[in-house]
């Protein structure tokens, strides 16, 4: 069979998976939600809900799609589709599981995995600054302004807490830095590094308690106050795909990918994969239901003063206890 | 190279990463435009203007905005062309060691200096 052939089917059922994680990651986050305020969640369509994702893809294509007679109709359209090509393409390089020949484990294991990964992140910002700018109107301008800043603030605290663990593994493939904890997770080391980072991710995919740019309460809705319909889903779809990278990020980087815990190496690696992305998601809505939103000036001085100097003095520490003693 | 950095085939990585990109181009196209195709269409007036709390838009939205933003998007670029020279040394960083070290304290220190001026400067206030 063509090799080409094969990487086209493989990129499909990836894509399809990852697609399908969306939708459940979503539903588990309404129902865990739901549970920690004691209420059942959603649980009318299909067993526990189940159904539920398909019932409101159904919905959400079948909405009217409106576009303001202020918006720039181009850039409008092309903002949730920035969103959402950076939000699938960086699924290229995650490695799944451990390599062996004959098995999904990457699509393409580049040596710049992380490189790779942090660049279409930061293209992902243009998606949610064009779109509030194309909408024409107020309200969608305040919020991805105020996302725009906050996105490229906490981005630099989170390129600067992964040098740390760059340092450790030597090398920026995504696989090769899994290898390199064979024997210790980088969590261990690394744990001021790991803090940084996941405060940083929580902020970089605009979640709760940093989640200024939707406050409903001021800013009405954020930068998609304007979109509807499958546009509104598409903003929706890359938040959601974004939580799951930056879940896979932190799994591959600082708790040993697919490696397994306490030598349980019965259960297949990426079975160990998932758990592990799957615990970071539960930490999302832990998050979510337990904190309330921080202010504004709070949450950009606590970026610039606390996690950049903090995430700085981590990365002099590594590297003078790997000059001396690595 | 690495022993896992291999790809068991003779393909150049990125070959697979571009059909992926191409496959992810091809799908969020396909949901951009689904809606055209799909969704139902009632055009009226009221709908299609800017949403402002249900009353009457008062001003346009080109304006004035606050320096602030954009003191802190030339900040961003500073930092981050900074933050990004840091990748390649520490990746090196096992095999420079002291070297190493000493080259990239020296980077820090003047780095320190101006980050330290800037927040004595007000620049990371937020007024």
């Amino acid at each position: 069979m063509n090799p080409w052939l094969i990487v086209l089917i493989k990129s499909a059922v990836l894509l399809l998976v990852v697609i399908t994680s969306f939708a459940y990651a979503m539903l588990a986050e309404r129902k865990v939600m739901g549970w920690m305020q004691m209420r059942p969640g959603p649980n009318r369509v299909g067993p526990w809900g189940l159904l539920q994702p398909a019932v409101d893809a159904v919905k959400l294509i079948m909405k009217e799609d409106l576009t303001p007679n202020t918006a720039d109709p181009l850039i409008y359209r092309l903002a949730p589709f920035i969103s959402l090509v950076t939000a699938f393409s960086v699924y290229a390089v995650i490695p799944f599981s451990e390599p062996a020949p004959g098995n999904l484990w990457a699509i393409g294991n580049v040596n710049a995995g992380i490189l790779f990964v942090l660049a279409l992140t930061s293209i992902g910002v243009y998606g949610i600054s064009l779109g509030g700018w194309a909408s024409g109107s107020k309200y969608p301008l305040l919020g991805s302004v105020r996302a725009t800043a906050q996105m490229i603030s906490y981005e630099l605290s989170m390129s600067m807490s992964l040098i740390g663990v760059l340092i450790l593994a030597g090398t920026t493939s995504l696989a090769g830095i899994v290898d390199a904890q064979h024997r210790l997770w980088f969590v261990i080391p690394q744990f001021v590094g790991f803090a940084v980072y996941l405060i940083t991710a929580v902020a970089e995919t605009n979640r709760a308690p940093f989640d200024l740019v939707e406050a409903d309460a001021e800013l009405v809705g954020g930068f998609n106050t304007e979109y509807s319909g499958l546009r509104f889903g598409l903003f929706f779809i890359a938040e959601y795909i974004n939580m799951l990278t930056v879940s896979c990020i932190a799994t591959l980087l600082f708790l040993g990918g697919w490696s397994p815990v306490a030598g349980l190496s019965i259960i297949p690696g990426v079975a160990w994969f998932v758990a592990k992305v799957a615990l970071f998601m539960f930490v999302y809505v832990w998050l979510r239901s337990t904190f309330p939103r921080i202010r504004y000036d709070r949450l950009m001085a606590f970026g610039w003063k606390v996690l950049l100097p903090i995430a700085m003095l981590n990365l002099v520490v590594t590297a003078i206890v790997v000059a001396f003693t690595g | 190279m690495h022993p896992l950095v291999k790809n068991f085939t003779n393909m150049n990585p990125y070959g697979p990463v571009a059909v992926f990109v191409a496959v992810a181009v091809a799908a969020a196209l396909a949901f951009s435009l689904l809606p055209g195709l799909l969704a139902q269409r009632k055009p009226n007036p009221e709908k299609e203007r800017a949403y402002e709390c249900g009353v009457e838009p008062t001003s346009s939205v080109s304006g004035r905005f606050p320096v602030k933003f954009y003191l802190i998007a030339m900040l961003f670029v500073i930092f981050d062309v900074e933050a990004a020279s840091f990748y390649p040394w520490a990746v090196q960083m096992h095999v420079l060691r002291v070297f190493g070290l000493a080259e990239m304290v020296a980077f820090i220190v003047v780095l320190a200096i101006g980050y330290a001026f800037v927040w004595k400067n007000g620049g990371l206030e937020w007024r």
